[in-house]
C-alpha cells in the first residue's frame, strides 16, 4: 500500500501536511482533558466542597463575631483556595502516569512546553474557575467588607492560575513516588507564599477604600513570570518522574 | 541488497544503572533501515531500560542515542517525529471511547484522526469504537494502542512486549506488519517472550544477560 | 580553560582529593572556632543597649548567613548536574543539603533564644526569622524529595529541579515577607537585623564566622565522601578500598 518512499522523512519540518499546528496540539490537549475532567464529575466538585467547608469551620473555631470575621476573611477564602487547589492538583498528571498517556505525550512531535501548558490551562478551568465564582458567596458568610469584592475576585483570577502553575512543578516532581500526596504540600506550600501576601493585602488595602494596583500589578508579576518559565520544570520533572 | 542500507538509530558507550545495579556498560549498537531486532535476555536483565533509553524516556548513566548519525539531543523534535514507542502501558484513557482515544493517540503523533474508526477494524475492534475504555478488557486496551501502527509514518518502531494479551491470529497480523515495515525501510526494535515465527534470517538479536554485581 | 577541572569530574580523583583537603580544614575551623568563640562570648564588649544576651548574635547570624549560603551552592550545583550532567553535583547537593536545615534550625533557635530577653517572647514574626522558617521548609521538601525516590541519580535531579525553583522563588518569598512585616508591624523596629558593629566587635565576629563556614566545609566534604562512596558502591574502586580497609584491619569485624 505504501512504497518506501513515505517512510524516508528526512528534512520533514514540523508544518508538514499531516501535523497540527502548535495552537491546534494545544487545543487538543484542552479539549482531551476537558473532556475527561467531565466525565469524572467527583473530581470537579470535591475540592469545592472542600474549599466551601474549609470556610465554613472557620467561624465554627473562632466564633461567629463579625468584627473578627471581617478582618480575617481575605486570610481565610485565600488559605482555602491554597489548599483546595493543593487537593486537586493530584490530577493533573497521576492518571496519565499511571495508564502510559503521559509517556506518549512525552514522546509526541510536539514541545512538551506547549500540551504541559495546555493540561494546567485545563485543570484551571475546572478548579480555579468555579473558586472564583464561588469565593464571593462564601465572602457573604464571612462578612467580607463591601469595598472588597471586587479586589476578592481579581485576586483570585490572577492568583489561581500561578496557583495552578506552581503546584504543577511539585506535582510533576512527586507523580511518580506512591504517596506524594503529603509531599506535595510540603514542597509547594512555601511557593504560594508570595501570592498569599500579596493578595491578601490587596483585598485589606481595598477594604479601606484605598487604591491596590500595586499588589494586583506584583500578583500580575507573578503570573507572567510562573506562565512563562514554570512549563519548563514541570516538563524537566516529568522527564525525571518518568524515567 | 549490495547498498548498505542507513544507519536509522544507534548508540555510543551505553550505560544503565538502576538503584545501584549496573545493568548495562558500553553497549553499542547499530540498528539500519530494513532490520529487525529482538532484545532478548531473562526478566530484570534491562530491556525495557534499553528500549526505554533509546526511546529518550530514560536517560542513561553514560553514552548518547544518535538518530540517523546526528545525537538526537539535536534534534529531538524530528527524532519524535520519526519515533513510534510503545511500552508496557497502553495509554488508553478509561473516560473516553475507543473510537476518542485512537483518534487522540493518532493527532498527538501528528497522523490522521479521521482514520481511527477504519484502524479499529484491523485490530478487529470494530463495533466497539464508542464503547467507554473502563468497559473494555486489557487485551482490547492493548489493540486500541496497537491500532496505531497501521496509521504510523516512523520508521523507527520500538516496542515493548507488543504482543502481550494478544491472540495467535493478532500475533502473526504483527508480524506481517512488521515485515512489511521493514521492508519498506523503516525499522523495528522489539522485545517478547514469545517466539517469533519470522524468518531468522531477518531477525537481528540483541542479547541481554542478568549481571550479579 | 577548566581544563584543570576535568579530572575532578572523576568521583575517585574528587573522593581522594577531598580526603586530603578534610585534616587541613578541619584543624583551620578549630582554631578559628576556638579562638573566635571565646573572644566573642568572653572578651568582646557587651552590647550597650542589649547586655550580654546580645552575644547569641555571634551564632545566630553566622547561622543565618550560612544557611543561605549552602542553598545557593546547593542551586549551584544541581545547576551544573542539570546542565552540564556532572554526576559529582548530584552528590554534593545531597551532601549538602541537611546542613543547610540544621543551620536555620540553629538560627531559628537561637533567634528564638534572642527574642526571649528581648520582648519576653519565644518567637516573633519579624521578616528575617519568618524567611529563615519559609527556608527550613524548602530545605526539609528538597530532603523529603530527595529520600522518596529509591534511585539515587533520579533522586538527584528530582531535588535538583526542586533546588533551582526554590532558589528562584527565595528572593522573592524574602521581598514578600519583608513587605508583608511592614504592613503589620510598622512601629516595631526589629532588632533582627545586623546592627552597626564596632570594631571591638566586629572582629570576632569575623572570626567566627570564618571558624564556622570552615566548620560547615568540613561537615559537607565527609558528608559528599560518603554520598560518593554510596552513588558508586558499583565500581571496581570503591570494592579495592573496602577490601584494602580489611586487609589492614583483619581483627576488625563489618
Amino acid at each position: 500500500m505504501i512504497h518506501s518512499e513515505k517512510l524516508s522523512t528526512g528534512e520533514n519540518d514540523i508544518t508538514s501536511s499531516q501535523q497540527l499546528s502548535y495552537r491546534a496540539a494545544f487545543m487538543l490537549i484542552v479539549k482531551r482533558d476537558l473532556t475527561i475532567a467531565f466525565r469524572h464529575r467527583d473530581d470537579i466538585f470535591n475540592p469545592i466542597l472542600f474549599f466551601i467547608i474549609v470556610v465554613t469551620l472557620f467561624p465554627l473555631g473562632i466564633g461567629p463575631e463579625a468584627n473578627t470575621l471581617s478582618r480575617i476573611a481575605p486570610g481565610i477564602i485565600w488559605v482555602a483556595a491554597l489548599l483546595s487547589t493543593l487537593l486537586s492538583l493530584d490530577r493533573l498528571f497521576k492518571s496519565d502516569h499511571a495508564d502510559g498517556s503521559l509517556e506518549q505525550m512525552l514522546l509526541s512531535p510536539y514541545p512538551v512546553f506547549i500540551l504541559v501548558l495546555a493540561k494546567i490551562i485545563a485543570h484551571w478551568l475546572v478548579t480555579g474557575l468555579p473558586l472564583i465564582f464561588i469565593a464571593p458567596v462564601l465572602a457573604v458568610l464571612l462578612h467580607l467588607d463591601d469595598n472588597s469584592y471586587g479586589a476578592l475576585m481579581l485576586t483570585l483570577l490572577l492568583g489561581t492560575p500561578v496557583l495552578s502553575l506552581l503546584g504543577a512543578i511539585g506535582v510533576a516532581l512527586t507523580v511518580g513516588i506512591k504517596k506524594g500526596g503529603v509531599l506535595l504540600s510540603l514542597l509547594v506550600l512555601p511557593l504560594y507564599i508570595p501570592v498569599l501576601i500579596f493578595a491578601t493585602s490587596a483585598i485589606d488595602t481595598a477594604a479601606m477604600n484605598l487604591p491596590y494596583n500595586g499588589q494586583l500589578a506584583i500578583i500580575a508579576a507573578l503570573f507572567f513570570g510562573s506562565l512563562t518559565l514554570a512549563p519548563f520544570a514541570v516538563a524537566s520533572a516529568l522527564k525525571v518522574s518518568t524515567n | 541488497m549490495t547498498k548498505t542500507a542507513e544507519s536509522l538509530i544507534s548508540a555510543d558507550h551505553l550505560t544503565c544503572i538502576r538503584e545501584d545495579r549496573i545493568l548495562f556498560e558500553e553497549l553499542k549498537l547499530n540498528v539500519s533501515a530494513g532490520d529487525i531486532v529482538q532484545v532478548e535476555g531473562p526478566n530484570g536483565a534491562g530491556k525495557t531500560s534499553l528500549l526505554r533509553i533509546l526511546a529518550g524516556l530514560s536517560a542513561p548513566y553514560e553514552g548518547e542515542i544518535f538518530f540517523k548519525q546526528s545525537p538526537v539531543n539535536e534534534c529531538r523534535e524530528l527524532f519524535h517525529q520519526n519515533l513510534l514507542y510503545m511500552g508496557h502501558l497502553p495509554g488508553v484513557k478509561g473516560e473516553m471511547s475507543a473510537q476518542e482515544n485512537l483518534e487522540f493517540n493518532l493527532a498527538l503523533h501528528g497522523l490522521d484522526s479521521t482514520k481511527a474508526e477504519q484502524t479499529l477494524s484491523e485490530v478487529n475492534l470494530l463495533g466497539f469504537e464508542d464503547a467507554l475504555a473502563s468497559h473494555l478488557s486489557a487485551g482490547q486496551h492493548r489493540r486500541i494502542a496497537l491500532a496505531r501502527l497501521w496509521q504510523s509514518n516512523a520508521p523507527i518502531w520500538i516496542l515493548d512486549e507488543p504482543f502481550t494479551a494478544i491472540d495467535k491470529l493478532g500475533v502473526s497480523k504483527l508480524e506481517d506488519l512488521f515485515l512489511q515495515h521493514a521492508d519498506r525501510g523503516g525499522c523495528v526494535i522489539l522485545t517478547t517472550h514469545q517466539d517469533l515465527t519470522l524468518p531468522t534470517e531477518r531477525v537481528k538479536k540483541i542479547t541481554l544477560s542478568y549481571r550479579f554485581y | 580553560m577548566w581544563k584543570w577541572l576535568h579530572p575532578y569530574a572523576n568521583p575517585e580523583v574528587t573522593y581522594h582529593f577531598t580526603g586530603k583537603l578534610i585534616p587541613w580544614f578541619n584543624r583551620l575551623a578549630f582554631s578559628f572556632l576556638a579562638v573566635g568563640l571565646i573572644w566573642a562570648l568572653v572578651f568582646a564588649p557587651a552590647d550597650y543597649q542589649q547586655g550580654d544576651s546580645f552575644r547569641i548574635f555571634y551564632l545566630h547570624v553566622p547561622a543565618a548567613s550560612l544557611s543561605m549560603g549552602i542553598y545557593v551552592g546547593m542551586a549551584i550545583a544541581a545547576f551544573s548536574s542539570l546542565v552540564w550532567q556532572l554526576k559529582l553535583a548530584d552528590a554534593s547537593s545531597a551532601a549538602m543539603a541537611p546542613v543547610g536545615a540544621a543551620f536555620t534550625a540553629i538560627a531559628l533557635f537561637t533567634g528564638a533564644a534572642w527574642g526571649k530577653p528581648m520582648w519576653g517572647t519565644w518567637w516573633i514574626w519579624d521578616a528575617r526569622l519568618t524567611s529563615e522558617l519559609i527556608l527550613l521548609f524548602l530545605y526539609l521538601g528538597v530532603i523529603a524529595l530527595h529520600n522518596a525516590f529509591e534511585d539515587k541519580n533520579l533522586a538527584g535531579k528530582a531535588a535538583g529541579i526542586l533546588t533551582i525553583v526554590g532558589v528562584i522563588n527565595i528572593p522573592i518569598i524574602k521581598y514578600s515577607v519583608e513587605w508583608w512585616n511592614t504592613l503589620h508591624q510598622g512601629s516595631t523596629v526589629s532588632k533582627m537585623g545586623k546592627p552597626s558593629m564596632s570594631i571591638e566587635m566586629l572582629w570576632p565576629f569575623m572570626v567566627t564566622f570564618i571558624g564556622f563556614a570552615l566548620f560547615v566545609a568540613v561537615v559537607i566534604c565527609i558528608r559528599f565522601r560518603t554520598e560518593i562512596l554510596a552513588r558508586n558502591s558499583m565500581r571496581p574502586w570503591v570494592k579495592n578500598l573496602v577490601l584494602e580497609q580489611k586487609l589492614d584491619n583483619p581483627e576488625e569485624k563489618y
